[in-house]
């Protein structure tokens, strides 16, 4: 043992990697002692409300603000045109995208504005109540103008252009084609054909966006509260567009309410609020209430798909071709672009199958509604469902089982390292253990039985399958390379204090999945401690190492693994101090519950808190020629491959009322393969909250708009998201193919469920739905449509 | 999401009340329907006059052949009456399905009376009844039926300085069953369609039947086509079959965001015909 001394974080002694341990972060939480935005209160501090644009479309011929300057509390009346001076516009495109297009945004509307809900006119007031009561006052001249809302029509000859400059209102479009797509659709034995539309939705953050600007013309310093998810992207998005020096922007954020994605964009609000703090030298808060948040917040998912799929009489997938087009908005979201969910379409479609010929047109147009862009599972729900509706229809067709149907094609576990026809590489991925697990976890054959038994009493059940991979910890392939200021890397510091407790500081972010939990538990193993001596600190640009942030599921997979490497260095300098304290060899000893002890017989020789005391108060007693540090950082960015796939398969059991069109969910489950399990229970939640948020697509949410352009459901009771009565019971089961770019081994757990719900729900419905003739192939399945499919309603 | 500036009074009689509703006043009762707009600014009255330190519109009781409720009375109070439950049982199934908890803690019969949702439960349920609401005005009380209540989406035969008091109902006799069907998108949500039945029996044999439909027109619809062929006839599949083809002429229903006329229609012939083989199997 003294000779073969630990060399990685799973061969620790006192392991806390695979550990249920409960969050570091959770008793504060559910005692009410946290931190949001909200809770903050600066001295001198006013707050904002913004005038929105009522139309989807139009032109500002005047602003009169007199009467709101004169309204009782107010302190200052902004336009879009004043903001303006302050900053520079953004441009919402990665270079890497080639092609995309979008016009430069300021953080409000000037001349004209383009979606309803686009800020207008910020109102300052000593209450958010009396900056409300100022924004009924402004007075607005509109001229309303045509608008280019339905996305299907958007690209027609007599669509009103958003831009007129570009002559119509195309953002961006991607062709790929592999193989001879044309060849193997005349081979095939079978060829399906679907449309498909998913609804536009968002993500509903129980905390809304929120944010405090305080700006300090002393020293020309911003500080910025808020709830994100990279604070250090918005810190260099504020230097930039503000002209400031980013060693004088600060961007905090403490506890975040839920952020799906949501909280990672350039937001014309939120910059508009650290524009107003510098007018007004004092700091301004604005927080959208639920109204705002729905029609400024972005969105996401709206995709009309055509797609077939040609097979051969084995059930071998030969080829899939489609065309894409998805709706935006009128800009490009910056600085992470709206291009990036139909290039994740166009990429992950097909991704867990062998198959050889590939065609799709991806189309990105703009429209007068919201921004569309990045929500958890990007692009995932829609190639996922696209695919799997594809591949239940071929069984269909061949009259072959829809698990026969896809052992045939799934990418075999011992192919790997290898690659998509569309070029993702992949690692290590475990499609078939994963199968075979999940049918050891469903009664298959029992379903089936059952299915067939209820039938025949007018009850129409059905089973659906999907097989999934999800894009996770991305290298800076994923936005670095596009010219965008977002880190892949990130950095986690490690410091023993004096009284042998360690802090560990990160730029990774929390906002409720976690992420906190698993650098604790990973810093813990690797130095040897115990978590109750451990603290955390997140959020915050002054104090943390530099890094992107938590979302793309890279938190756990990134920021875990340079916690890992902190960890043993931090430990490698404390044995080295304790070596000399002992006059023991550093390699002889080992730190384990809070101790320097024998590597070999674990008895302990020193504690952490006295070798804290020595170092930091009687470094007299140490040699004259020896400096102790007991400091480490370490950063990590993926290298071997450009995203940690990772893969699962769903399987959703639901009941159609045939009556009334409800899907009544009966049963879920779960395999997913995320590498190495830190905390079991975290990654099992994660899956099962993504679930929620896939059956939120796949069954209720969609924002609806009429035809102007105006959203008809934007609040809580008319926009549904799902809730505890309808949910299932989800069950979750892991197989691990650790992560070969890291010495943790994790990869990201956090969008999977999501990207698979919709998918294995769609499926479950038409399988229920089969002996009736009928089929869906849109989302949200609401009881209408479900209707209309069986043509119980016009 | 702050309301517009209001002035606020607490009366503690009708009388008080009566007496503050001159102008721009509004009542807030439970304040679920109403809070909510006034925070979305789709109301700003001057002043609100807050009932709920008014004693004697709480309280649910029962006089001879009849079931008084008080306009104050809390959706959660009908939900766990035994008074309710015995007499009036088609309450008491319908209030589960009013919102959630938190919701029905607040929320007053009253209230739900007055605002006249199209498509909530009470309003159905009391003009399946056949019930009365005593309104409280400057000249004094009066009472006025359900089905001479209820003039339109949100419009009742409430005028200008008026307030409910009470809402009675015939206690429930025992040749009478009651059942309701609803179909709502997510537990607690306003349904989609819905019936509230009341179905007085002779034997086997339909003496009278009152079907209220929830969200298929402006006001709660009393389907008389619906109750007319079920009369003097057993519940069976050819009567149930009668009475969802008198539906087409007896609801008028319109689109709204969840589903379109036709499909409220055909959703209130399969309410219809649970219901009915319900009350059938009872």
């Amino acid at each position: 043992m003294a000779d073969s001394p630990v060399v990685t974080v799973h061969d620790r002694p006192n392991s806390y990697i695979g550990r249920s341990v409960p969050r570091p972060n959770v008793q504060r939480l559910l005692h009410g002692r946290g931190t949001f935005t909200d809770d903050i209160k600066l001295p001198r501090m006013v707050h904002a409300a913004y005038l929105r644009s009522p139309f989807a479309h139009a032109d500002i011929k005047s602003i009169n603000v007199d009467a709101a300057k004169a309204a009782p509390g107010v302190v200052g009346v902004f336009t879009g045109k004043e903001i303006a001076e302050l900053c520079e516009p953004w441009v919402g495109v990665l270079s890497h995208l080639e092609g995309m297009r979008s016009p430069p945004q300021y953080p409000m509307a000037i001349d004209r504005a383009r979606w309803q809900g686009e800020p207008v006119v910020a109102v300052v007031a000593e209450t958010r109540a009396q900056a409300e009561d100022a924004v009924e006052l402004v007075d607005v001249d509109w001229a309303e103008l045509p608008a280019a809302c339905d996305m299907s029509a958007a690209l027609d000859a007599d669509a009103p252009v958003i831009h007129e400059e570009y002559g119509n209102n195309l953002c961006w479009e991607r062709i790929v084609d592999e193989g001879d797509v044309d060849a193997a659709f005349d081979q095939a034995a079978v060829v399906v054909e679907d449309e498909f539309t998913f609804g536009r939705h968002t993500g509903v953050t129980l905390e809304p966006r929120s944010i405090i600007s305080s700006w300090d013309p002393s020293e020309e310093e911003l500080t910025v509260y808020m709830s994100t998810q990279g604070p250090h992207m918005l810190q260099a998005i504020f230097a930039k567009h503000f002209g400031l020096d980013e060693h004088r922007v600060r961007v905090i954020c403490k506890d975040v309410g839920g952020a799906f994605g949501i909280k990672v964009h350039t937001y014309g609000d939120e910059i508009a609020t650290a524009a107003l703090t510098m007018l007004l030298k004092r700091p301004v808060k604005f927080i959208p209430d639920r109204m705002e948040s729905f029609t400024a917040d972005i969105h996401a998912r709206h995709h009309t798909i055509k797609a077939r799929m040609a097979v051969a009489g084995d059930g071998k997938i030969l080829a899939i071709d489609f065309d894409d087009l998805t709706g935006i908005g009128p800009y490009s979201m910056y600085p992470r672009s709206s291009g990036i969910e139909i290039n994740q379409v166009l990429n992950l479609t097909g991704g867990p199958y062998t198959i050889e010929n590939y065609r799709a047109r991806g189309r990105v147009v703009f429209q007068n509604k919201p921004l569309m862009c990045q929500y958890r599972a990007v692009g995932h729900p829609i190639a996922t469902a696209m695919q799997e509706a594809l591949v239940d229809h071929a069984a269909q067709a061949l009259g072959m089982d829809v698990v026969e149907i896809r052992a045939r094609n799934l990418v075999p576990d011992d192919a790997y390292p290898t690659k998509s026809i569309t070029g993702m590489p992949f690692d290590k991925l475990s499609h078939h253990a994963a199968k075979d697990k999940l049918l050891g976890m469903v009664d298959y054959a029992g379903l089936r039985a059952d299915q067939e038994t209820a039938r025949e009493s007018g009850i129409y059940r059905g089973i659906g399958f999907a097989c999934m991979i999800e894009v996770t910890s991305p290298s800076p392939m994923f936005y670095g390379v596009g010219g965008a200021p977002i880190s892949a890397q990130d950095g986690v510091t490690l410091r023993l204090d004096a009284k042998g407790n360690l802090i560990v500081a990160s730029g990774v972010t929390e906002q409720g999945q976690g992420a906190e939990a698993v650098l604790s538990q990973v810093a813990a193993t690797a130095v040897g401690v115990t978590p109750d001596k451990i603290k955390i600190i997140t959020g915050d640009t002054e104090i943390t190492p530099y890094g992107g942030g938590t979302w793309a599921s890279r938190g756990t997979g990134i920021a875990g693994e340079a916690a890992a490497q902190a960890g043993h260095a931090l430990r490698d300098q404390i044995l080295e101090v304790a070596g000399i304290m002992l006059q023991s060899e550093p390699r002889k000893l080992d730190i384990r519950d809070n101790a320097v002890v024998d590597a070999d017989t674990g008895n302990e020789r020193i504690s952490l808190a006295e070798v804290g005391r020595v170092v930091y108060y009687r470094a007299d007693t140490m040699p004259k020629d020896y400096q102790s540090e007991l400091i480490a950082t370490r950063h990590h960015v993926p290298k071997k491959f450009p995203f940690a796939f990772t893969n699962g398969i769903h399987c959703s059991h639901v009941e159609v009322d045939v009556d009334t069109g409800m899907v009544k969910l009966l049963n879920y489950w779960v395999v997913e393969d995320c590498g190495t399990v830190i905390n079991p229970l975290l990654v099992e939640e994660q899956v099962r909250g993504g679930v929620i948020q896939g059956i939120g697509g796949a069954l209720y949410e969609e924002c609806l708009y009429s035809d102007e352009g105006q959203l008809l459901n934007g609040n809580l009771a008319d926009y549904l998201v799902p809730m505890a009565a309808e949910m299932p019971d989800i069950e979750v089961g892991h197989v691990t193919s650790p992560n070969s770019d890291s010495e943790l081994g994790a990869k990201g757990a956090g969008e999977g469920g999501t990207g698979g719900a919709p998918a294995a729900i769609l499926n479950a419905v038409n399988d229920a739905l089969l002996p009736l003739g009928a089929r869906l192939t849109v989302n949200p399945m609401t009881p209408e449509r479900v209707l209309r499919a069986l043509g119980k309603t016009e | 999401m702050k309301p517009a500036p209001f002035n606020y009074a607490k009366p503690s009689s009708v009388d008080e009340a009566i007496a503050l509703l001159g102008g721009d006043a509004t009542l807030l009762a439970g304040g679920q329907s109403l809070v909510a707009t006034l925070n979305m600014r789709l109301s700003a009255p001057e002043l609100l006059v807050d009932i709920n330190g008014i004693e004697e519109l709480s309280g649910i009781s029962v006089d001879g052949g009849t079931v008084r409720i008080g306009a104050l009375t809390r959706h959660r109070e009908l939900e766990r009456s035994e008074v309710i439950a015995a007499q009036a049982p088609l309450i008491a199934e319908a209030v589960p399905l009013i919102a959630h908890p938190a919701i029905r803690n607040r929320g007053t019969i009253g209230g739900s009376i007055a605002f006249a949702d199209p498509a909530a439960e009470l309003p159905a349920c009391l003009l399946a009844l056949d019930g009365t609401v005593e309104i409280a005005g400057s000249g004094g009380r009066r009472k006025v039926s359900a089905g001479e209540f209820f003039r339109g989406v949100y419009d009742t035969a409430l005028e200008d300085g008026e307030m409910i008091t009470a809402i009675e109902v015939p206690a429930a006799a025992g040749n009478q069953r009651f059942a309701v069907e609803e179909v709502a998108r997510r537990h607690g949500d306003y349904g989609m369609a819905g019936v509230m039945a009341s179905v007085t029996l002779n034997g086997a044999t339909v003496e009278a039947a009152r079907l209220v439909y929830l969200a298929a027109g402006g006001t709660p619809m009393l389907a008389e086509g619906a109750g007319a062929a079920l009369a003097g006839n057993a519940i069976d599949e050819a009567s149930i079959g009668a009475a969802q083809s008198a539906l087409k002429d007896d609801l008028d229903p319109f689109d709204d965001m969840n589903s379109t006329a036709a499909t409220k229609l055909h959703l209130a012939r399969v309410m219809t015909e649970r219901a009915l083989k319900r009350i059938a199997g009872a």
